[in-house]
């Protein structure tokens, strides 16, 4: 009797299973967020994953999903911890994402080698290995809009204009501060071979995860090297510091220039009135005026459906959690136009996000006019390399300081051509691409 | 040569070339030293009372300071115009909130757990750490917070003195900081070498035994030791908050204080306050005279480098006694 019994619970299981999983493909698309709401880098990582999140599930709302389908969404807790992030990635594959947001370089660079074998694109939206942006050997891996070289190359334009041209910053010398970490070190290559091509000098400070609010000795060495302008490549409680110690040391704010992860407001707002001047590179609007944001007002954190404080929506990094999400969305809907289907699979998703385009027009279509620039992503190239502009603190919010700069492509792509052929070369049985090219890339 | 010129040769020139940085150094290293030794002496006073190594130190320095800020905020939204009155209250509410915990971990971790191994209760501080991580997110959220400075009446802005041919920055709020966890380290000092509970609390170090045979309640020593370690918390949080920020990184500062107990030993007031000075002063003429030889960033190991250094030349710790077992 119980050998039959138990016989019957496996069939009923077997044939439940069998009509769960066409079921949940059909009904839904998984998008998981790799998010960091707790620790140390909880600060930056708070808004993002809200901005995210809220954007998908006001399209759920709104639209009842992308193309007619829900979309699933699940958050996954990593700290900005790689191992964390890379068990949470294990533990979601099998879900049957259609993307991966890793949303942190390390935990990035442990999931390129994966993302092939596991037919899951990645996108890592302005971090991750700039290198990836080689389509031809990254099928899978997707940066755009631009990467953490441009982002450098475009922050040397910027001084070089301040400066009276590029060649005046000849015999200067530029500091670098930077989370000692793989993001952190991510654009050092190119600040050296730049530093060699304009004939100036870098000093390097690397701050720590245990010396992330304890910098004062980063900052007396700055004194001491008195270098001309500042660059920081910095993340979580590391950006409020720095900011506080750069104008406990006077250091000029209008030469302090951090990259688009070091402008949230909590970065600037701790040192209030003495933050005024400090620059941040940028890569979307910031304020919650666009349709888009008000939509999500009204039919997400307006009926409780959101994490997020109704006065934090709209700040720099909820928007660029924003951005991060109708990147997606779009390349879902690429995906069911290329496909026909609508209930979409990673390998999909992969050729919705190589046909990529969002013009100036689809982003107001989108609800989001002048949100950003155009974006363009294509087959070999994976991440555009738009411009950004550069953002300014006035002692109380961002305000635009300049025009979009674009990225010194000429000395950027060359380095990231090494680089991307570098590490397929390094990595021992790197599968060559053999996914095809569509028309429209 | 080279090498041995630029370890032994060189940062000696530069103090003597820029002798106002070397000052700034120095005082940068005070402060981040007191503030270390004030960290650590939460770790000792717990310690010696109970025999555990607290875990939650930094947690609790972040559980503290978030407690504040976060009922400022509140009573600022329920109509306390006055912002410095706000201010106040949360304060004493915290400190009553620091009471409430102390008597809490008492009865629902240490009580049950009396007589238990050592790293039972060490384990146990680790289950609580995480509580108060959840704890503190739950209600206070993850994001980095403002310290309530202005409204706590604490000065902002910074004192320059012309000096040797340069200038010394120092910060109002470094000056209180260094006076405050003074006054703070002094007066736990004097209260428990003093007063009668101070003395209770040396007999519950020496033996819990003898402690109790001669009526001192176990109970009452570790609740006044764990709020003692509370309001040590809620100072540090106060004033490491004020230099940055009040978030949850807070709680990695706190381990600064590790290699002081490294050097000073897990049971010496005076050993924490001077590993303290020590540890702060050299981490910071390291980083700033020999780190750029080693491509920076070297601080968070040298203050180990420093306290093994000490313990070859004393290996029983700063103020220990050396203590020679039959074998």
């Amino acid at each position: 009797m119980r050998i039959k019994m138990f016989g019957a619970a496996c069939a009923m299981a077997l044939v439940g299973s069998a009509f769960a999983i066409p079921a949940q493909a059909q009904d839904s698309i998984f998008i998981p967020l790799l998010s960091y709401r707790t620790g140390p880098f909880a600060g930056s990582g708070i808004p993002i994953a809200n901005g995210m999140n809220d954007y998908l599930s006001m399209l759920n709302e709104r639209d009842g999903g992308i193309g007619g389908v829900k979309i699933a969404i699940e958050e996954c807790e990593t700290g900005y911890d790689t191992n964390k992030g890379l068990e949470c990635y294990e533990k979601l594959k099998a879900k049957k994402p259609v993307v991966i947001n890793p949303y942190s370089t390390g935990i990035t660079l442990g999931l390129i080698p994966k993302a092939a074998v596991d037919k899951i694109p990645i996108l890592s939206m302005a971090y991750g290995l700039s290198a990836s942006a080689d389509g031809n050997n990254f099928p899978w891996i997707f940066n755009p809009p631009a990467t953490y070289w441009d982002g450098l190359s475009m922050i040397l334009k910027y001084i070089g204009e301040k400066e009276g041209g590029i060649d005046k910053l000849k015999g200067k010398t530029i500091g670098y501060i930077f989370f000692e970490g793989g993001y952190g070190r991510e654009p050092i290559p190119l600040l050296e071979n730049l530093a060699k091509d304009f004939g100036f000098e870098i000093k390097l400070y690397p701050v720590t995860a245990q010396e992330m609010q304890n910098q004062s000795a980063q900052w007396l060495n700055v004194r001491r090297d008195r270098p001309a302008w500042m660059i920081m490549w910095g993340w979580g409680a590391m950006n409020p510091t720095a900011v506080k110690e750069a104008a406990k040391i006077n250091f000029p704010m209008d030469k302090f220039v951090g990259v688009w992860w070091s402008g949230g407001e909590d970065d600037a707002r701790p040192a209030g009135a003495d933050a005024k001047g400090y620059l941040t590179l940028n890569m979307n609007g910031v304020g919650a005026q666009y349709p888009a944001i008000q939509d999500i007002m009204k039919h997400v954190v307006d009926k409780g459906k959101s994490q997020t404080a109704k006065d934090k929506v709209g700040e720099n990094l909820y928007n660029r959690g924003v951005m991060n999400s109708v990147l997606m969305a779009e390349a879902v809907l690429n995906a069911q136009k290329i496909t026909g289907r609508k209930a979409v699979t990673g390998e999909d998703v992969r050729r919705g996000f190589e046909t990529l385009e969002i013009s100036a027009a689809r982003w107001k279509e989108i609800g989001l006019g002048d949100f950003a620039g155009p974006l363009k992503v294509t087959c070999a190239n994976h991440n555009g390399h738009h411009a950004a502009y550069m953002q300014q603190w006035d002692g109380t919010k961002w305000v635009k300081a300049s025009d979009w700069i674009t990225p010194m492509t000429d000395k950027v792509q060359p380095l990231l051509t090494a680089a991307s052929t570098e590490y397929v070369t390094k990595a021992t049985g790197w599968p060559k691409r053999t996914e095809a090219c569509d028309k429209a890339s | 040569m080279n090498i041995l010129y630029r370890v032994f040769i060189d940062p000696f020139m530069q103090m003597g070339q820029a002798p106002d940085l070397l000052v700034q150094t120095l005082w940068e290293g005070l402060v981040a030293g007191v503030l270390y030794a004030l960290i650590a002496l939460g770790f000792v006073l717990i310690f010696k009372a109970s025999g555990v190594f607290n875990f939650a130190q930094g947690i609790m320095v972040v559980f503290a300071a978030l407690t504040l800020v976060g009922l400022h905020a509140l009573l600022r939204k329920w109509g306390v115009s006055s912002g410095m009155v706000a201010a106040y209250l949360a304060l004493a509410i915290t400190i009553v909130v620091m009471f409430a915990l102390a008597w809490c971990i008492e009865r629902a971790i240490l009580r049950p757990l009396v007589n238990q191994p050592d790293i039972i209760l060490f384990m146990a501080t680790f289950g609580l750490t995480y509580f108060l991580v959840g704890l503190g997110e739950l209600v206070f959220g993850g994001e980095p917070k403002s310290m309530i400075t202005e409204d706590l009446g604490l000065p902002r802005g910074a004192i320059e003195i012309k000096m040797l041919g340069g200038f010394v920055s120092l910060q109002k709020i470094d000056i209180a900081a260094a006076v405050i966890a003074s006054v703070m380290v002094t007066s736990l000092a004097l209260f428990f070498q003093k007063t009668r509970i101070g003395r209770a609390l040396r007999a519950v170090a020496d033996s819990h035994k003898a402690a109790l045979s001669v009526g001192i309640s176990l109970e009452q020593v570790w609740v006044v030791v764990w709020f003692a370690a509370g309001i040590v918390a809620l100072t540090t949080g106060i004033m490491w908050g004020a230099r940055s920020s009040v978030s949850f990184a807070l709680e990695i500062v706190a381990f600064k204080a590790l290699p002081v107990l490294v050097l000073g030993g897990l049971t010496s007031i005076p050993g924490a306050i001077v590993g303290g000075l020590i540890i702060g002063i050299g981490e910071k003429l390291g980083e700033f005279y020999w780190g750029p030889l080693l491509g920076s960033g070297i601080e968070a190991w040298f203050a180990y480098l420093i306290a093994l250094i000490f313990l070859l030349v004393r290996p029983q710790g700063l103020f220990g006694e050396r203590i020679i077992e039959r074998i």
